[in-house]
């Protein structure tokens, strides 16, 4: 019976509860990632999600060094530029040399800001870091699991509740906001939901690569179908499929680090769905050649 | 203070940091003048990105950090050089690979440095620069490959200028625009790799951007653009070394910071004559703005 259950998975999952906790968390974080990595692509505002990830890290880093909750500085960092780029709108696109500089000093000062509390603390906490750009999935405990999960949910459903005029401010503005759907303050909302979920993103995958789980579920989707509810649906399932077989990868081959084998799926996810897209049109040109 | 700066150079390794610091220095000041340009800065934080697991799986398999930086910038440079040019449609879809892209070569280079198993601290000097333990040898490497580089440079400088202000005109001069182009991205990604040996592969923007902005916001005329450009970069490398051989803390931090202040200034003195150029174009009433 044991032996079932082991080889079920079921047995296995109860021994370990880190594995438990990472998915539990993983989910209900892929889950919010695929939502709002669907919108974040569909509105050109992938590159947006890779300044969150610089920002999570300096928030986090700066609130490791002024002794504050990890968290915090991650949900106020992520949010609070979430809510100014959102504000900045148009004028936010400003020209790639303005946001190299910029992106490149915050990181500048969140590796400051990393040096104070190593040099603070003793040397056993050098691999924080580490963690914060990286992630720590298995290192959750079951109430930062829980946290994680339940605020990772309660975001998802904020995102769907406002998904119907956010896909149409999205597809349309101008006849959105014509038919009286406020689109900047939808557009500042949205990002600060896609704050929120960096933040959370980062305790799965960590700063550098919350970017994948962002982008390659939601890229995956767009692939497969161009329909923009079922591409929601499909982003956020696929993104809860590639976390659990991330999971799965790392937890049987214990050198690949979780956000490794959680990027590497979703990247691979995103390939085989190019391979799969584009072959069967070949193959039907073939086809067609030879009637 | 005064007496650990006076002593700055009583030590080897900061001699080999300072040699170090000072090619890459003028290297990606100059590279990065045209990478600016050209409108190109992107692309070369994807080289940098992509120079991450290189450096990382050499240190796994043994050889030099620096040839991991130099061999997938470099084919990193050439991939991207025979890359078709997408159109405007496929914008979201491209932005979707390059991230997926990213975070797979940043989780790639995490692997391998967990893997390698040394020190995980190492990881912070890969991303964000490092002046310690740099090699004679190494020194002398990084002084062939950047002159060989500026070499180049200095021949296809002419047409290469001409391409990168107006493509129409100089294809239609007869320049080889599209194979200047692909030369160009091969010595971006030898500048990459030889800047983020001192920046990271997080900072490198640091010596590749702020100087060139910089000159470029102060002065049009393209050689003094260019020297002035270089000249940035080395002071910047120069004070962030200095000041990272004084204050414990990361090198990374005073690049960034240092780069960023020029910047801004420059880019404040720049408004202000823009202001002032904007007001008497307006008295003449010609329209000076230049959209994008």
């Amino acid at each position: 019976m044991s032996a079932f259950g082991s080889a079920v998975g079921i047995g296995q999952l109860l021994e370990h509860p880190f594995l438990a906790h990472a998915l539990i968390a993983g989910s209900a974080i892929a889950l919010l990632a695929g939502l709002a990595g669907y919108f974040l692509v569909l509105r050109g505002q992938v590159f947006t999600g890779d300044v969150l990830g610089h920002v999570s890290f300096t928030g986090a880093a700066a609130a490791l060094a002024f002794g504050l909750d990890v968290r915090l500085g991650l949900f106020v960092a992520t949010i609070g530029l979430g809510v100014v780029m959102g504000l900045l709108g148009e004028r936010g696109r400003a020209d790639d040399v303005i946001i190299g500089n910029v992106l490149a000093w915050v990181l500048g000062l969140g590796v400051f800001f990393l040096a104070i509390y190593v040099s603070s603390r003793s040397a056993v906490n050098g691999t924080v870091g580490v963690s914060v750009l990286f992630g720590s999935i298995f290192g959750l405990s079951s109430a930062q699991a829980w946290t994680a999960a339940g605020i990772a949910v309660a975001l998802a459903l904020l995102l769907l509740a406002i998904a119907r005029p956010l896909l149409f401010a999205t597809l349309d503005p101008t006849v959105a906001a014509a038919r009286g759907v406020r689109v900047r303050l939808l557009g500042v909302l949205f990002l600060a939901l896609v704050g929120a979920a960096a933040a959370e993103a980062t305790q799965a995958v960590g700063a550098l690569l919350l970017l994948g789980l962002l982008a390659a579920p939601a890229g995956t989707a767009q692939r497969l179908t161009l329909r923009p509810y079922l591409g929601l649906f499909a982003s956020a399932a696929i993104a809860v499929l590639d976390m659990w077989a991330g999971l799965a990868l790392s937890f049987l081959v214990p050198s690949l680090p979780p956000s490794f084998a959680i990027i590497a799926v979703a990247a691979g996810a995103y390939a085989l769905a190019f391979v799969a897209t584009s072959l069967p049109r070949r193959a039907i040109a073939a086809a067609m050649m030879l009637l | 203070m005064v007496g650990g700066i006076g002593q700055i150079f009583a030590y080897q390794f900061m001699i080999n940091a300072f040699a170090a610091g000072s090619i890459v220095a003028v290297t990606a000041g100059l590279i990065g003048w045209f990478m600016v340009l050209r409108r190109q800065s992107f692309t070369g934080h994807a080289l940098a990105v992509v120079g991450f697991p290189g450096a990382a799986g050499a240190t796994l398999l043994g050889i030099g950090a620096a040839w991991g930086y130099f061999g997938f910038c470099l084919a990193a440079a050439l991939v991207i050089a025979l890359l078709p040019r997408t159109t405007g449609q496929t914008r979201a879809e491209e932005s979707a690979v390059t991230g997926t892209v990213q975070a797979f070569a940043l989780a790639s280079g995490f692997l391998f440095v967990s893997l390698y198993r040394g020190n995980l601290t190492s990881i912070n000097a890969l991303l964000f620069g490092s002046f310690l333990g740099i090699s004679v040898a190494e020194v002398r490497t990084l002084l062939i490959i950047c002159a060989v580089s500026l070499g180049v440079l200095a021949v296809i400088g002419r047409p290469l200028l001409f391409a990168s202000v107006d493509r129409e005109v100089a294809s239609a001069a007869g320049v080889p625009v599209r194979a200047v182009g692909v030369i160009f991205l091969l010595l971006l990604g030898a500048a990459v790799a030889g800047a983020v040996q001192i920046t990271g592969a997080l900072l490198v923007f640091a010596l590749l951007v702020a100087p060139a902005a910089t000159a470029q916001a102060i002065t049009t005329r393209p050689g003094l653009s260019l020297l002035l450009s270089s000249l940035i970069a080395l002071a910047i490398t120069w004070s962030a070394l200095a000041l990272a051989y004084v204050w414990p803390y990361p090198i990374g931090f005073f690049l960034t910071t240092l780069a960023f202040g020029v910047y801004l200034v420059a880019r404040a003195i720049s408004a202000l004559r823009d202001r002032a150029g904007n007001a008497v174009r307006g008295r003449l009433g010609t329209s000076g703005a230049v959209g994008s």
